[in-house]
């Protein structure tokens, strides 16, 4: 275990554990890696299957294959009829069970391709995931995609779990191959944060209880163990947003913001930017049930009443002044397709994103080759295609960066002919409407140049953003701006 | 307005405020993006639990959508009592509808079998309650953890303008973007509970203090054992069998709905910390109780099927 791991274990150990947040994560890997064996383990080994569930279980399983006389866990979780007749898991299933010390939310989903939608359903509100692999066959095609998906959906704590390792002689150094296998992948997708656990699901093995009988020489957690170790981002260290859900007028002295603090944190006496309006206003009261606040933090669902009476409706972001989301008609993003129907180039579809709809045009730009990793320049998405596209909104939209906010950097596309949610998405960046110098209309000119650290600075700066549509911004490379200014004198 | 009780609790814990939190986000929602919403009130306690979450989720405003209770006419009379308490107390505006050829047919528990009793008094009762009051949306109490084919329930869960659940085609949700997008006569049921156990809904209305029917504390009362089940024998519309004898014993209810289809459990839990630490050690899921679940693997998700709740 890293030098890093051991500090994170240590400072946990003495902190007050009970005070965790539940941990959300999701299993990857297909049916024959025991994926659903897995988590039956976990909810069976931390009591979550009651006594006449357990019944029920025993009396629909088909077969005892391995003579442990222990129930099919996959059981539990295929709910739907079509899947218990089918053996595989075709939809996202939500199971739930607690220690002592956390509770946990586990999405399961389904390892074959054709179901890429469903896994990044459930990634998509996942702090952690669990990439499943059979210690006899190793690190699959199917495992870095399942890795990949994982990472672009933002999870950014990985466990590894070599299962089956039972049936491969419990060997130590087969177990070593495919860790070191995996992180030398997973480091080329800026994936850093990764345990890796021999275990056997089936006999419950390093899932819940250490197995000392045969894998001594493993010094890690237990899964159980590294999930109760795991930490929640926090998105209370960013900008101040609240997406407005709904106004609440009970009378008419009575004027309030009612939303969920998606960033950030907000307390009485504070100014705040209303978006798109851009009008400022003062926060005066945080309004709850229970009590009056004097702060507000990422997560709480809260009234907010402002100095003034201004025009704010449904779909309003209000802000943080100082730190704003970044406001535009033009921004590109990385989306998964999730329909049949597949997305086409200058359709009009909805977008709804922290409580907004908006009406936009997708233009697609590149499509991922999940088997090489590679980006393909595309002008359609088909079911279960992941890739980059450029959107074009007709009224302003505001948004924050999905790797810094989630919350205010996430969407859904919907086709208004079916109403069908055809994709989920994530903005990566802004696309600057930039000035051209065949409009300007001096002569004489100033070029700066600077780092680029220092020009996004800039570009943040109240001044900068009055005169950004006289200023034409190129990037580019030093060696090149240097060939460039030496022909000015 | 809506009145706060008690302003001096201590703070939730993290899990449960996390889901108090994504219980008011979804009321809000749900609110803000349907016409005409209704929220479905079966008096049990997650009813109350979901009670409870609605009124601080709008705060200072009251409730903005009415309540629907479908009433069999066989529920316990302790539940009705306390129902009509609480909706004067909290003053809210309530539906209750009984479906009117139940009545007319006399359909009952006992001359028509739990399965299309169930089936005339409550599911079609509630298409019928929903398409009554045209309601584009109707939140429920539900939880994932409750049966195997709900884990996979959405939040906004989709219908057809005949009530109709599509498992296999559900729309995927992702991050809490829910897509409230429908056309005229679809409707959505919404399910704030969704990510709750029933430990959860304990601990919390024991944080909250939230009221709920006497039934589900334990109390020595009179029952008969019917199909292995503990039926309650406090209502005179319960016929006894002759080989049927009530017994006096300490008992209370994991869930309520009609009598006549509700098992009762041995207990002495006669408070709620008593009752979370008979949950803690229990080994018997919630439903057991309920006749309606246990005719065969799959029972419960063909009656969403067909619009059960």
């Amino acid at each position: 275990m890293s030098e890093l791991n051991l500090a994170k274990q240590q400072d946990l150990t003495k902190s007050t554990l009970k005070n965790l947040s539940p941990l959300r994560f999701i299993t990857c890997g297909s049916v024959d890696d025991g994926k659903s064996t897995l988590i039956g383990r976990l909810l069976w080994d931390t009591k979550a299957v009651k006594e006449d569930q357990e019944e029920r279980l025993r009396k629909d399983s088909r077969k005892q294959k391995d003579g442990l006389n222990l129930p099919e866990f996959a059981l539990l979780l295929d709910g739907l009829q079509a899947e218990r007749e089918q053996g595989i898991t075709i939809d996202v299933a939500y199971r739930y069970f607690s220690t002592s010390k956390r509770t946990f939310i586990v999405a399961d989903t389904p390892g074959h391709e054709q179901y890429t939608r469903n896994m990044a359903t459930g990634a998509s509100s996942a702090e952690l995931a669990i990439l499943l692999v059979d210690a006899r066959v190793g690190i699959l095609e199917q495992t870095k995609r399942h890795a990949m998906i994982a990472s672009m959906m933002g999870i950014k704590q990985f466990i590894l779990a070599v299962n089956k390792i039972d049936l491969a002689n419990y060997d130590r150094q087969l177990f070593e191959t495919i860790e070191t296998e995996f992180s030398e992948f997973a480091l080329s997708l800026g994936i850093t944060d990764i345990i890796s656990i021999p275990m056997c699901a089936l006999k419950g093995e390093n899932v819940v209880n250490k197995d000392l009988e045969h894998m001594g020489w493993y010094e890690g957690p237990t899964l159980l163990e590294a999930l109760e170790r795991a930490t929640i981002r926090s998105k209370q260290t960013v900008g101040f947003r609240m997406p407005v859900q709904r106004v609440c007028r009970p009378n008419e002295s009575f004027r309030g913001y009612q939303g969920t603090v998606s960033g950030g944190a907000v307390k009485p006496g504070d100014s705040v930017v209303i978006l798109p309006s851009g009008i400022k206003a003062n926060v005066t009261n945080i309004i709850t049930f229970d009590l009056v606040r004097n702060a507000a933090v990422a997560g709480d669902a809260i009234t907010l009443e402002l100095d003034r009476n201004v025009d704010i409706a449904r779909g309003d972001m209000i802000s943080s002044i100082d730190a704003r989301p970044l406001v535009g008609h033009n921004f590109s993003a990385n989306i998964i397709c999730l329909a049949q129907s597949g997305i086409v180039a200058n359709k009009r579809y909805w977008l709804k994103s922290s409580s907004k709809l908006q009406r936009v045009v997708v233009e697609p730009i590149s499509v991922i080759d999940l088997k090489s990793g590679q980006y393909n320049a595309c002008d359609s998405f088909e079911l279960n295609n992941i890739g980059k596209v450029k959107l074009r909104f007709e009224e302003e939209a505001n948004f924050d960066i999905y790797d810094e906010n989630p919350d205010t950097g996430s969407f859904i596309l919907i086709d208004p002919d079916s109403n069908n949610t055809i994709a989920g998405g994530m903005i990566s960046a802004k696309i600057e409407q930039v000035a051209n110098i065949d409009n300007f209309n001096e002569e004489e000119i100033i070029v700066f140049s600077m780092p680029l650290v220092e020009a996004k600075k800039l570009q943040q700066l109240e001044g900068f953003k009055e005169i950004s549509d006289k200023v034409q911004q190129t990037q580019t490379i030093k060696s090149k701006l240097r060939n460039l200014l030496s022909d000015i004198d | 307005m809506n009145e706060p009780e008690n302003h001096q609790k201590p703070p939730l814990e993290p899990h449960l405020k996390e889901l108090e939190n994504e219980a008011i986000f979804i009321f809000r929602e749900v609110a803000a993006e349907f016409e005409n919403p209704v929220m479905l009130y079966s008096v049990g306690k997650d009813s109350s639990t979901l009670l409870h979450l609605a009124r601080k989720a709008f705060y200072p405003e009251k409730i903005p959508f009415p309540l629907l209770h479908i009433n069999t006419g066989w529920k316990f009379s302790q539940m009705i009592e306390f129902r009509d308490e609480l909706i004067k107390r909290y003053e809210l505006e309530l539906i209750s509808f009984t479906n009117p050829r139940g009545v007319n047919e006399n359909v009952t528990p006992f001359t028509h079998g739990s399965a299309l009793y169930t089936d005339i008094m409550k599911t079609e009762a509630l298409r019928m309650a929903l398409d009554d009051g045209q309601y584009d949306a109707a939140f429920g109490g539900a939880r994932r953890d409750e049966e195997a084919s709900r884990a996979k329930e959405r939040i906004y869960s989709f219908r057809t303008p005949d009530h109709r659940w599509d498992p296999r085609n559900q729309r995927p949700e992702l991050w809490s973007i829910y897509n409230g997008m429908i056309k005229k006569g679809e409707s959505v049921r919404a399910f704030p509970l969704s990510n709750w156990t029933e430990s959860d809904v304990w601990q919390y209305i024991r944080a909250e203090d939230i009221p709920i029917v006497p039934l589900y504390f334990a109390k020595n009362r009179p029952v008969i054992e019917r199909d292995g089940m503990l039926i309650l024998a406090e209502d005179k519309r319960l016929e006894l069998a002759p080989n049927e004898q009530i017994k006096q014993m300490d008992i209370r209810f994991r869930t309520l709905g009609c009598f006549p289809l509700s098992g009762a459990i041995k207990s002495e839990a006669r408070n709620i910390d008593e009752i979370i630490e008979e949950i803690e050690v229990a080994t018997v899921s919630e439903r057991q109780g309920r006749a309606i679940d246990r005719d065969q693997a799959g029972s419960m998700e063909m009656k969403k099927r067909e619009g059960y709740f």
